[in-house]
């Protein structure tokens, strides 16, 4: 297959001499990229903060596409999930946005009383000039909400610019509550967003731990709890891509150390709770064993459910192509578990650091890729002839274009993915794709069946 | 409740919208270039709007879309978006190889000021359109319009940049099908045929966006009108567009254009409107309807007088795009039910007028809203005020169906939720008996869940 000519260092075979991976950068023109925009980004880290407004100014397309876009569950409020806009017309912007969209802002504080209002800049209002910073800052005033401006022009960067902007918009908000009954022993959860109920999952083995949680950012997300983050011991930060800028600037500023977690997967899942308990041994005498127990208990229940999926897995091919490299390392680990290859693995933004990590931890051959586009993806598909593809909405159809088993591992993912349970559905979810009998309707499967009797 | 905050009073809003009934001109422009055959749609403008509008498109037909962009920077936001159109028309020839790209404007681009006719004839300059190749183009700044708008600014390009006048005629008939399903578009040509036309259909996403399984991702799927024959628009007979809100400015350019005669109907959704347009094309084959058409007539006409109690008199709200609104406000009265409360984000002339001549004196309490904030928002505290015996619209209508526990027909772009559109038209007798169908089941459900045991009917 053709690869343009400058795309060929973004894609690496393991066991080749030189490893040199570009990343990080923008995706050629006329290209089709699987990646989004700075909007993005900063919409879909902020959006499950579900006490708050979350108002998208600019024309309405935007507001439109992100209308309650992933199942970032709330046990409360409901707010993220409709849609606001100052649907912005040619006169608008002609004249300048920014009496609608203090007017908007609002007439929407008046009827929903939130307890904070994002304000999401889009590209045009980067264009026209509009000085959102001034306008939130009138607002705030007026209404006596924090009014946040996001800078999250669509072409200021690349999504994990939006990742940047969204946490600038978080540590405005940091520091502006009282910490009064917090404990010694607290964490605030970083950088999951709740899909499928997974951050209450989380939040569950960190209480059985003896831990006090201070604050989801941003998975069942709510402004009080942010505002007294700061008053949390220790940050855990899940979704490095994500979530790293808040916690490095937390660290910094307050001194608050964080570790970096992933609760995909057994190893990693159990690496989460161990670490967080070896932080806290001191402050915390037997939480260390406590752990232990908890973690034995936990796959003990699911090990044995497991090893029936693995062995109904085992030497079947996978391919992975996410939004960021973390989550990748711990897919290839955990399609491991379930004895799997992972014969193929990407992301749309990973970082040099994060590609450097993907290949120790691959086996030789397999194809790491950055920032990739259905071309290729079919291609290393076909040539690897996998059984299972691992991505989100755009990759799915692909997928099953080629009669190769899907699992949505972003923001359709309809059962938790997280924890020990999320890995027992991994499993669950895998097997059942990866062995439908749908396969065996489709050419390729047909052509498997009769080349071996 | 999700929307627990609606409230029955409809209060004053200059500036906020809220949960819309439309989204924005570019993914129109996308839909109507996936229709033209070895074409690839391309977004001039920043990453997000491409993947928004692939994404949104995928999620309703679950199908691969394919589209590309110019990427924009900040560098392309301040210098122009020339640099990277130009090295994107190169690199899409290079690597995926259409007949024809596409290109839509965006906010972002149309605000900067990227003069897209400078820009292609400058890579045509350059040699970096191959011979035989083609570029085309569409202005669709997000703030002007809506979906439905980007779609007809891009079906008239299709016109000015392919259609030509050999001085022969053709024996054909253009349909420009309007923003409809694959399925209908599909429909749309057997019905033709039928009627002894040879059809010219453009844009038509039949086989592109229901694409059976091959066991292959093809790039360029089957389907899609190929450029020759949007070329021969020009010699066809006559043209009959449907739906005057996507289609009809591409008839006038056609007519303008080529001297191609135009006659423009309401989208042929419902039993008189499928009349008119079985007439039109009556006329211009000069063939009697076949028998086979004549009894789908027949059998919609049968399945309404058989069901006709559980039509009567029902209230209906509906909301979505101007062109099947129309259609489906006459179909709904032809039923004997009122359509009370109608919505559509898409602003544009003559909207309630069509409405109103659609309906009649039928429904004479009927409340009509387009453009700025006529939003679901607004649809739902109407049905607060005075309840609805059934919800018409799109997938986002769920929130207020659950809320208010109304029975839910979907109906229009997107669907998210359910399957269904893409194989079965809503377009012609056949479509109208489903619609029916789907409408009755709705009722049906509802009595049967509602029902106390011993009023429990085994008939119905």
């Amino acid at each position: 297959m053709d690869i343009l000519e400058e795309r060929t260092r973004q894609v690496y075979r393991k066991g080749e001499d030189l490893f040199q991976l570009d990343c990080n950068k923008q995706s050629a023109a006329g290209s089709v990229s699987q990646r989004a925009c700075v909007f993005c980004g900063s919409r879909v880290v902020l959006y499950p903060i579900a006490d708050a407004v979350h108002l998208v100014h600019g024309p309405l397309g935007c507001a439109a596409y992100t209308w309650d876009i992933r199942g970032a569950l709330s046990s409360g409020p409901q707010l993220h999930r409709l849609s606001f806009s100052t649907d912005l017309r040619e006169m608008d912007v002609i004249d300048g946005g920014e009496k609608k969209l203090a007017r908007a802002l609002c007439q929407l504080i008046d009827m929903y009383q939130p307890k904070a209002a994002f304000v999401y800049a889009t590209c045009i209002v980067g264009v026209i000039g509009d000085d959102v910073e001034a306008v939130c800052r009138q607002v705030a005033a007026l209404k006596g909400i924090p009014v946040l401006p996001v800078h999250s022009e669509g072409f200021k960067g690349t999504k994990r610019d939006g990742y940047r902007a969204a946490c600038e918009a978080l540590l405005k908000l940091v520091g502006t509550g009282s910490t009064s009954g917090i404990g010694p022993v607290s964490v605030n959860i970083l950088g999951d967003f709740n899909l499928a109920g997974e951050v209450w999952m989380i939040r569950d083995y960190y209480e059985k731990m003896g831990i006090q949680v201070v604050a989801t950012i941003t998975g069942d997300g709510r402004v009080d709890d942010i505002r007294r983050a700061h008053g949390a011991a220790l940050n855990l930060v899940q979704c490095s891509g994500s979530m790293m800028h808040l916690a490095k600037t937390m660290q910094e500023e307050r001194g608050i150390p964080f570790r970096k977690v992933s609760y995909f997967g057994i190893e990693d899942m159990a690496q989460a709770l161990y670490d967080t308990a070896q932080f806290f041994a001191l402050a915390a005498p037997g939480i260390v064993e406590r752990t232990a127990e908890l973690v034995r208990q936990e796959i003990a229940v699911i090990m044995p459910q497991i090893a029936r999926y693995r062995s109904k897995l085992e030497g079947r091919k996978a391919a992975v192509y996410v939004g960021g490299a973390f989550k990748a390392f711990s897919l290839v680990r955990a399609l491991r578990l379930l004895g799997m290859d992972t014969v193929m693995v990407g992301s749309q933004t990973g970082l040099a650091e994060d590609y450097e990590e993907l290949r120790q931890l691959c086996d030789e051959g397999t194809i790491i890729v950055d920032d990739s586009n259905p071309l290729e993806l079919c291609s290393f598909l076909q040539e690897k002839e996998v059984d299972l593809f691992i991505g989100g909405v755009k990759e799915r159809p692909i997928a099953y274009k080629l009669g190769v088993g899907f699992c949505d591992h972003n923001h359709e993912r309809k059962e938790p993915l997280a924890g020990f349970t999320g890995m027992l559905n991994f499993a669950r979810e895998v097997h059942n794709t990866v062995a439908s009998p749908v396969w065996k309707l489709t050419p390729r499967g047909r052509r498997k069946a009769a080349s071996c009797p | 409740m999700l929307l627990r905050h609606t409230t029955a009073d409809v209060a004053e809003r200059s500036a906020l919208t809220i949960n819309p009934a439309k989204t924005c001109q570019p993914i129109g422009a996308m839909y109507a270039a996936l229709g033209v055959h070895n074409c690839l749609p391309h977004s001039h403008g920043s990453q997000g709007c491409c993947a928004y509008h692939r994404s949104a498109l995928t999620k309703h037909y679950k199908e691969p879309v394919m589209a590309s962009t110019s990427s924009f920077t900040e560098g392309a936001a301040v210098f122009g978006g020339q640099a990277n159109l130009l090295q994107a028309i190169a690199n899409m020839f290079a690597l995926y190889n259409p007949d024809v790209i596409a290109v839509h404007t965006t906010c972002l681009s149309e605000t900067i000021g990227d003069d897209i006719v400078q820009i292609i004839g400058k890579a045509r300059e350059e040699g970096k359109i191959p011979p035989g190749k083609h570029v085309i183009h569409a202005n669709t700044p997000s703030y002007v319009g809506s979906h439905v708008t980007g779609f007809s600014a891009m079906n008239k390009s299709l016109v000015t940049y392919f259609a030509e006048t050999t001085g022969r005629k053709r024996n054909q008939v253009n349909i420009l099908p309007g923003w409809v399903e694959p399925s209908d578009m599909r429909e749309l040509r057997r019905i033709s045929r039928a009627m002894g036309i040879n059809p010219n259909i453009f844009p038509d996403t039949a086989d592109v966006l229901d694409a059976p399984h091959t066991g292959r991702h093809e790039f360029y799927p089957r389907g899609g009108a190929p450029v020759a024959e949007i070329r021969h628009a020009g010699d066809s007979r006559s043209t009959v567009a449907l739906g005057p809100t996507a289609s009809e400015a591409a008839a006038l350019a056609l007519e303008e254009k080529c001297g191609v005669r135009s006659e423009v109907l309401e989208l042929p959704i419902g039993l008189l409107a499928t009349d008119r347009l079985i007439n039109a094309l009556r006329h211009r084959s000069g063939i009697r309807v076949p028998g086979f058409i004549t009894d789908e007539r027949g059998r919609l006409v049968d399945l309404v007088a058989d069901m006709h109690q559980y039509f009567y008199r029902k209230r209906v709200a509906l909301f979505g795009d101007p062109d099947q609104l129309v259609s489906l406000a006459e179909f709904l009265v032809t039923l004997d039910m009122r359509p009370v409360y109608i919505v559509t984000g898409t602003p544009g002339k003559r909207f309630e007028t069509r409405i109103r001549e659609a309906i009649g004196d039928a429904v004479p309490e009927v409340q009509v809203r387009q453009g700025a904030q006529a939003d679901m928002f607004l649809l739902h505290q109407w049905i607060k005020k005075e309840g609805v015996d059934l919800l018409i619209g799109n997938t986002y209508g769920k929130y207020i169906a659950r809320d208010e526990d109304l029975p839910f027909v979907r109906f229009g772009f997107p669907i998210l939720d359910r399957v269904g559109h893409s194989y079965f038209p809503n377009v012609g007798y056949m479509g109208a008996i489903r619609l029916a169908e789907k409408i009755l089941n709705a009722f049906m459900d509802r009595q049967d869940r509602n029902a106390p045991e011993e009023a429990f009917e085994l008939t119905m």
